[in-house]
């Protein structure tokens, strides 16, 4: 086996988006030196993609607003399966992680006296999204990276490098997370220009690789988004906390078929836009929930007078928490009251003057415009659910991010679990990256300080094992293995993956269905194992797609089996042979963990499954969290006993 | 959906040399080039290295030139060009090639540290920031950008003549220079750092002949030009070439 | 990795080692070329008609009409207009043609005018030819050095063609006469006049500089109300400045061409009242 590289650093940190950036910004900060790995350039990350606003209860818009009303919102969206001391966290630091953007140069919308203006936004009872026009993932971004060159312009002053404390490593996939018993320590990945394979050796390994939204056929998902980190800690030896629940945002573009799935901000709807069927009506004020009766426009005359004055009237229902919109749009279209290429009329074109659409949308405009030629100022665009976040994940410790039963783990962002419980807020993704990724950072660097001179080195077999599992794809006929047939091509491997969960495992899901999701991907696993490619390691993207299937293949099991577990509907999980919600699941976490704990290759018989499943009960919610509730609403979520308690 | 088959030349090859391929490929409606690259990847040509992403002009990786123009592939509609032409895909030219239509975009980054970044005021905490929407506009303005670096692949400076990336930073990195002077907080000044001046001493203002190539390219339809490269001369012209302002300096310093 | 990487230090473009390897010098498929070819054919048609009119010497005066590239006239050798922008700065050792004392000025404004500057960058010097589209230059240094540090002087032609374009507003007042001096009478040169110098301020206000001096140069907006206003208001106007270029170019050509007919005698100015 050829000599692999090594490095040795003090916290890496997996992935180069929001949770990611500002983990290592604070690693960094608290005096760990830090490398940062991410697949595609630095500044690229998917974060990028989110538009509306970052939700943090400021009060710049309404005085009356404060954490204890966000973290209420964040509980109910989420149906109060929350990680509930996740969601507090959030909501109290929230606005010093916005606040502390601004520091490192952010410039946000404001407000006439000079403050960050924040807008309104499903779910949230006050504007709380800070926001920048319609690309606050974009300002966000690129304020952490700028802000990590900062530090690097200060070690440069300091020692001649600027990358002696804080690098990071481009184009750079992981494919292992390697440990020592029960220990990190290090990461084994490639390069993806050269094919070159590396170690970073260090005690504390921060996974901040997002969502898994590839694994679906339709999503407003990029390439990167294949699950890596919920596989890598997996193979670690974590738990993946109620994977089941995956977000479809109500609005993603339906046509052209290209650009299918690419999301339409909320913040369209925020601003006065509204979802009509093919008759012309405006259908969400059928689907408003019991749970949401008294806080919902009845008619349309007090929803449109909301824009206008949201302290006397109820909010439109278009502006219900994302499932509801999604689960409503849903039915228009199968009871075929749906727009010509199968969505529903999303329209602003008859609420607001052309000019203000362009002013307020400008990226929605641009969006249609060049990749659908429409204007969305004179036409009402075409919208339909598209696969967009998960809010299942590495079941971590709230308060220090780190990865249940595995020593110097950690997880921020996306690729968490819990904080989001069943259905995530907008505006919420992007504070609990500034949240949890710095807690994150703060810990990984406190975890490795405190291992000063006792790191647990790296095996020489370990990385000769990785290496062979990321070079299996160019020796891909397997007579090694007894198993005969051609070598599969990668690239249908995957459309037949993203096939097999939109239709079994979307937004609708049915036992029988899920069953035979979990038997196609046992097929396809055991198919995978033949996925082959030509040419070389250099930049090979058949090559790199071959290893990414690994981890979309575990993760979608994931999925199908804590889906097929879970007889009710919630949040992001839709059953339609179990409809409601049932309280008695109110309490009830599904973890996955690898069915061979050793960590060997997939398994190869179809049949049987690579993730085994368990139930835990959550932790009762602290009694002063659950006093900010009024007593009837705690009644439809919670069971009696938890109540009483 | 009507498809049809269009003639693509797509350059492959990485730093020892290469040369366009001919591909014929099926193109639908509504697609756009990024689309037909991937079609070639999956069909006929599985290990052709292309950079890209969101795949909706927010992050701007999938930067090439086609038919010669700098452009996101993912922005390009297939509908703007003839059925009957051959459309031609290469890799940035301004830049070394890695493979294929990947290029080594690490010109932009080492510039990007260059750039002194934004100076905090002192004796305001988080929190207590006040900025009015009229002082942060024009700074926002360039803060649209995706870092696509097609204005650092289209202009002549560099892409016509290598020599000079050692002493001009681009469009892009002046452009960032002119948003932190124009942060109504930015506390450069007060911390004795004039970047007026270092624009023109330090990062190569003076390179730029506003030729607006990187207007004219810039996907965010940002005015690069207008909006930040001249205002940008002229506040180097404010601090080096204006007698007036220079003896007002003068004499305001010597009177404080 | 993608970062860290020094650039090579061989000259050379396009085609240089490291690039992709590509012969041709662009791969353009559309006419390129066509923008670079109108605007080199525009600017060498006014410079040939202005040079010959701003060397004739004559016909630039036909009561009440001066034309703009004799105005105002500043030597001996000027023919007298009444009340006209006469001055006799310069003796009579001032042997040429007068214009070419005051001409420098609008001259010297377009000639580093940011836009006559990509102009004639890329349209005469090809510098670069057009975008995409690779130089013939061995060498480029750009504005960093002489003579093209220069352009940075833009502002001062800036303050010149004020008073200029303030002249020029009084010729038009002048105008307003008829050829006996006597006011209140409009003739259809009046119009050309009118319409030249509305153009001529709009170019002049549309400057960069300008932009620049009102309000650019300001960190805070909101301090400063009627400049932000003003800035705003010279952002509109700049945003147009390639078209004002044109059209006040063509109108000044205009407007002196018109006094040349009537002055030469082969077009009567129509007189309206």
């Amino acid at each position: 086996m050829s000599v692999v590289d090594r490095q040795e650093w003090d916290v890496v940190v997996v992935g180069a988006g929001g949770a990611g950036l500002r983990a290592a910004i604070e690693a960094r900060e608290r005096g760990a030196r830090t490398a940062v790995i991410c697949k595609s350039l630095f500044g690229k990350a998917h974060t990028v993609m989110a538009e509306g606003g970052i939700a943090a209860a400021m009060a710049n818009a309404n005085e009356h607003d404060n954490w204890q009303v966000h973290f209420r919102d964040t509980m109910r969206g989420g149906k109060f399966l929350n990680q509930w001391r996740m969601a507090e966290l959030h909501a109290q630091e929230a606005p010093d992680r916005v606040w502390e953007l601004e520091t490192w140069g952010a410039l946000f919308d404001r407000t006439k006296d000079g403050r960050i203006s924040q807008r309104n936004f499903g779910g949230h009872e006050y504007p709380r999204l800070a926001h920048v026009g319609d690309r606050t993932g974009l300002e966000l971004i690129r304020t952490l990276q700028q802000k990590i060159v900062a530090l690097q312009q200060q070690d440069f002053e300091e020692t001649g490098d600027y990358e002696s404390r804080l690098k990071v490593f481009q184009e750079c996939t992981v494919t292992r997370i390697l440990k020592n018993g029960d220990r990190v320590c290090g990461v084994f990945a490639y390069e993806r220009e050269t094919g070159r394979f590396f170690v970073l050796q260090a005690p504390s390994v921060v996974v901040a690789t997002g969502g898994i939204g590839k694994s679906f056929k339709v999503t407003s998902n990029s390439w990167e988004y294949t699950g890596d980190g919920h596989a890598l800690a997996l193979l670690a030896g974590a738990q993946l906390l109620n994977m089941e629940f995956v977000q479809f945002h109500p609005t993603g573009m339906v046509w052209p078929p290209s650009v299918k799935g690419i999301l339409v901000t909320e913040s369209v709807r925020g601003d006065g836009g509204v979802l009509r069927n093919s008759d012309g009506k405006r259908f969400m004020f059928d689907y408003v929930p019991d749970v949401f009766k008294e806080k919902y426009a009845e008619s349309e005359e007090e929803a449109d007078r909301w824009y206008e004055d949201p302290e006397h009237n109820r909010r439109p229902p278009e502006l219900l928490p994302r499932d509801e919109v999604a689960r409503a749009i849903n039915s228009e279209v199968k009871a075929g009251r749906g727009s010509p290429h199968g969505g529903v009329f999303l329209d602003v074109s008859t609420r607001m003057p052309a000019e203000v659409i362009r002013r307020r949308l400008p990226s929605m405009y641009h969006q249609f415009k060049e990749l659908a030629d429409v204007d969305i100022t004179a036409e009402a665009m075409e919208v339909g659910p598209t696969c967009h976040y998960v809010m299942g994940g590495i079941a971590v410790d709230s308060d220090t991010a780190a990865a249940r039963g595995v020593p110097g783990l950690f997880a921020a962002g996306e690729v968490a679990g819990g904080m989001h419980g069943s259905n995530r807020l907008g505006g919420n993704s992007l504070s609990d990256l500034l949240v949890f990724g710095r807690r994150a950072g703060w810990h990984a660097a406190e975890h490795a300080q405190g291992l000063a001179g006792q790191r647990p080195p790296v095996a020489d077999a370990q990385v000769d094992t990785a290496a062979a599992e990321a070079l299996r794809p160019f020796s891909a006929e397997t007579e090694r293995e007894g198993v005969a047939g051609p070598s599969e091509n990668p690239y249908t491997l995957h459309q037949e993956l993203q096939q097999t969960m939109n239709d079994l495992v979307g937004i609708i899901r049915r036992e029988g269905e899920m069953e035979q999701a979990l038997h196609r991907l046992g097929e396809l696993r055991v198919r995978a194992r033949r996925a082959g490619v030509e040419g070389h390691r250099q930049f090979n993207p058949g090559w790199h797609l071959a290893l990414d299937l690994r981890n979309m293949l575990l993760v979608s099991e994931c999925v199908a089996r804590a889906a097929l577990e879970r007889t009710e509907s919630r949040g992001g999980h839709t059953r339609e042979d179990h409809p409601t919600m049932d309280r008695a699941w109110r309490n009830v976490n599904l973890l996955c963990t690898l069915a061979d704990p050793t960590g060997g290759l997939a398994v190869t018989d179809p049949g049987r499954g690579q993730i085994r499943l368990s139930r835990e009960s959550t932790d009762p919610i602290r009694p002063d969290l659950l006093a900010l509730f009024e007593k009837e609403e705690l009644v439809k979520y919670l069971a009696e006993e938890e109540l009483y308690e | 959906m009507t498809s049809y088959e269009a003639r693509f030349k797509v350059w492959r090859g990485d730093v020892r040399g290469g040369g366009l391929e001919d591909f014929t490929v099926e193109v639908n409606d509504g697609e756009v080039v990024l689309d037909i690259v991937h079609r070639l990847q999956a069909t006929q040509a599985p290990d052709l290295a292309v950079r890209w992403n969101c795949k909706a002009g927010k992050c701007g990786s999938c930067s090439a030139e086609i038919n010669g123009r700098p452009r996101l592939m993912c922005m390009t509609r297939m509908s703007v060009f003839d059925r009957a032409e051959t459309i031609t895909v290469t890799p940035l030219r301004a830049f070394p090639v890695v493979r294929d239509l990947v290029t080594d975009v690490g010109f932009n980054y080492q510039k990007a540290r260059e750039v002194p970044a934004f100076v905090p005021p002192a004796g305001l905490g988080p929190g207590q920031y006040r900025m009015a929407q009229e002082d942060v506009d024009r700074s926002q303005e360039f803060r649209k950008c995706i870092e696509c670096f097609l204005c650092q692949d289209t202009c002549h400076v560099v892409r016509d003549h290598e020599e000079n990336k050692a002493a001009f930073a681009g469009p892009r990195f002046l452009m960032r220079i002119a948003e932190l002077d124009m942060h109504p907080l930015d506390a450069a000044a007060e911390s004795g750092l004039d970047r007026g001046r270092t624009a023109q001493d330090d990062h190569g203002l003076g390179y730029c002949n506003i030729t607006k190539c990187c207007t004219e390219v810039c996907p965010e339809g940002i005015h690069i030009t207008d909006n930040a490269l001249i205002p940008m001369k002229e506040r180097a012209v404010d601090r080096k070439y204006d007698p007036l302002v220079w003896l007002g300096s003068k004499i305001r310093r010597r009177s404080s | 990795m993608a970062t860290g990487t020094e650039p090579q230090q061989n000259s050379g473009g396009v085609r240089t080692g490291t690039r992709a390897a590509i012969a041709a010098p662009h791969l353009r498929t559309d006419r390129w070329w066509l923008a670079p070819a109108v605007t080199a054919a525009g600017l060498f048609a006014f410079v040939v008609y202005s040079t010959w009119r701003a060397f004739s010497n004559a016909h630039y005066y036909a009561a009440p009409y001066v034309s703009p590239f004799y105005s105002p006239c500043l030597a001996q050798n000027c023919r007298t207009m009444h009340a006209g922008p006469n001055a006799d700065l310069f003796g009579s050792w001032w042997g040429i043609s007068p214009a070419v004392i005051i001409l420098i000025f609008p001259l010297g404004f377009r000639l580093t005018c940011y836009y006559y500057r990509k102009a004639y960058y890329r349209s005469f010097w090809a510098s670069p030819p057009a975008c995409a589209v690779a130089e013939p230059h061995k060498k480029y240094t750009g504005e960093t050095r002489f003579p093209l540090i220069l352009q940075n002087v833009h502002r001062y032609f800036f303050y010149a063609a004020l008073l200029v374009a303030g002249v020029l507003s009084y010729d038009t007042v002048l105008s307003f006469r008829d050829t006996h001096y006597r006011w209140g009478h409009m003739g259809l040169g009046t119009v050309v006049f009118l319409v030249n110098i509305t153009l001529i301020w709009a170019y002049t206000l549309s400057c960069h500089s300008c932009r620049h001096i009102v309000g650019g140069k300001l960190k805070h907006f909101s301090k400063h109300p009627v400049r932000y206003k003003a800035w705003q208001f010279v952002g509109r106007l700049n945003a147009r400045h390639m078209q004002l270029a044109w059209a006040s170019l063509l109108s000044v050509a205009l407007a002196d061409f018109y006094v040349y007919l009537v002055a030469s005698g082969v077009f009567d100015d129509p007189r309206f009242f």
